[in-house]
């Protein structure tokens, strides 16, 4: 193709949106709606997860061993159970440090009745894990150990929230396959559409001969700038909906703001922007792609 | 090989300095008669020709065929040496860029001005842009539209229209010049000088093909005329006239 070739049909493709004005709209209003609503699912979906995932980190396993084990065979029980996959932390609670704990927050200077360390058998291990619903394993090979009296942990709390990221991901699976499924179907048959009316243009153009490529090409060109600009508004929207509406649970809400954690948006849009700008590039070069292919065997 | 003729691009023989061949074609469509009944035709490189007959009688059938829009059910059809029966689909573009085609309704991009109509046909044979700023007032000028390159097609009455067509098809210096009731939406004066003006491009040396229903302009010009009625040929000959059916 020559050069000056090449330019005309990227210059026909944006020429081609003013002068199918409707068309252009129209299409970016409806891969933008699309767009905006896949943009708003997405940040609340991510949130969720977020709090879930916060709550999930906070949730321990503390494990208290039996009289007479020392020090050296606790760090042993750790080092072994630093190994496992789901563990992401282990904190040695040292009796020392815990009975000082104690001190200062429940007796304060009333210590003098103790003349020795009461905890001095409760040093322990704090466990944290990466993922709550291997708890009970874990739970149950620490138990099998010799040297453990016994494990605390809140089975119920691990097994909501372990139940709750499932259920999440599944609902939020369903909702964005659902948004895409809507938004291709809208956005394909308003490309159809818009692509139809001009059926004259494309059969002239096949009757002078033009190659399929020369006529598809400023279509394509179209359909792609039509999705940058129809994924770029709903982001920009987005992005001050997103700031507004955290703004606003802070200030009306502030007791919540130390509950319920939001993800930055800055965290949303690195995997939002990509996301979007694909799916609207992708949609409006193959709705374009497709449709024009229709109507070339001329 | 035989004097007097020529070898084609898929090895068949047809005779030197003919540029379209039909050897017994029919064109079938799902229901009904065929539009296109064992049809035999010749025609040669430099002639004018008119094709006349009602509606239904094959002639926009047999457009759709030399065109390529439509393959034949039987026979064979050769144009310009391109066997229209196995051309590959990628090789249609090319074939077609040596046929200039003219229709009823104009069929010009309205969103566009002259010069953009006209310019748009060379843009898709890839001619350079300096190329087309210096053919585009050339040809406009043959129409006698160099004054109006700027306008709208909006703008313009049905014959400045079908010149507007005409320079379209002519841009690119084809071979062949079909037009499919050019005169359909002409007033008198205005059919004429359309006529004139393919009078003029086919004495230049481009074959001219001409699908009309206007007899004054046929019995006048006193061209080769063939006549269809209901898919088949029934009367072709040199400086005919308009044959009344009744």
């Amino acid at each position: 193709m020559r050069i000056n070739s090449f330019f005309y049909t990227i210059g026909q493709g944006f020429k081609n949106l003013g002068r199918n004005k409707w068309y252009t709209l129209a299409s970016i209003a409806t891969i933008g709606a699309c767009l905006f609503l896949f943009g708003l699912v997405f940040s609340i979906i991510n949130n969720i997860q977020y709090f879930v995932h916060t709550a999930e980190e906070g949730v321990s396993v503390t494990v208290f061993f039996n009289e007479g084990v020392n020090e050296d065979q606790i760090l042993a029980v750790k080092s072994d159970l630093e190994k496992r996959p789901e563990v992401r932390e282990i904190n040695y609670i040292d009796p020392e440090a815990a009975w000082e704990d104690f001190k200062k927050d429940y007796i304060g200077e009333y210590t003098d009745g103790f003349t020795e360390n009461p905890l001095a058998d409760s040093a322990s291990l704090e466990i944290y894990l990466n993922d709550v619903s291997m708890q009970a394993a874990l739970v149950t090979y620490i138990e099998s150990l010799d040297v453990v009296r016994t494990v605390n942990r809140s089975e119920i709390t691990a097994d909501t929230l372990s139940g709750l990221n499932k259920l999440m991901a599944y609902v939020s699976m369903g909702i964005i396959v659902i948004l895409l499924l809507v938004s291709i179907f809208l956005i394909s048959n308003t490309v159809t559409m818009g692509i139809a009316v001009r059926k004259d243009e494309i059969n002239i153009m096949k009757y002078i001969g033009a190659t399929d490529f020369f006529v598809r090409a400023p279509f394509v060109v179209e359909g792609i700038i039509i999705g940058i600009i129809g994924s770029l508004i709903p982001l920009l929207i987005l992005y001050y909906v997103y700031g507004s509406a955290i703004d606003y649970v802070h200030t009306q809400f502030a007791m919540l703001s130390n509950i319920l954690p939001f993800l930055p948006v800055e965290q949303i849009y690195n995997e939002l922007v990509p996301i979007s700008m694909a799916i609207g590039i992708g949609i409006g070069f193959l709705g374009s792609f497709t449709t024009v292919r229709k109507h070339l065997h001329v | 090989m035989e004097k007097g003729f020529r070898k084609t691009k898929s090895g068949r023989q047809i005779p030197e300095g003919e540029v379209i061949t039909l050897d017994h074609v029919t064109k079938s469509y799902s229901s009904g008669a065929p539009a296109l009944n064992d049809v035999t035709l010749h025609i040669k490189k430099g002639e004018f020709v008119f094709i006349v007959g009602d509606s239904g009688s094959g002639k926009s059938t047999l457009i759709k065929l030399l065109l390529r829009e439509l393959v034949p059910t039987n026979g064979e059809i050769t144009v310009l040496g391109y066997n229209l029966n196995k051309i590959k689909h990628s090789k249609i573009p090319k074939f077609r860029r040596n046929l200039g085609i003219v229709f009823q309704d104009f069929r010009l991009l309205k969103d566009r001005n002259v010069y953009e109509n006209v310019a748009f046909a060379q843009r898709i044979v890839q001619t350079s842009t300096r190329e087309i700023k210096r053919n585009v007032p050339s040809i406009l000028a043959t129409v006698n539209l160099a004054g109006k390159y700027k306008s709208k097609i909006n703008q313009l009455s049905g014959g400045e229209q079908q010149r507007v067509a005409l320079a379209r098809a002519l841009i690119n210096k084809p071979t062949i010049l079909l037009a499919d009731e050019p005169t359909g939406n002409l007033d008198p004066n205005n059919s004429w000088e359309i006529m004139k003006l393919m009078e003029k491009i086919n004495e230049s040396g481009t074959t001219v093909i001409v699908v009309t229903h206007n007899r004054e302009i046929v019995n006048a010009m006193k061209k080769r005329v063939i006549t269809m009625k209901k898919g088949v040929i029934i009367e072709d000959e040199e400086e005919g006239t308009y044959i009344d059916e009744d």
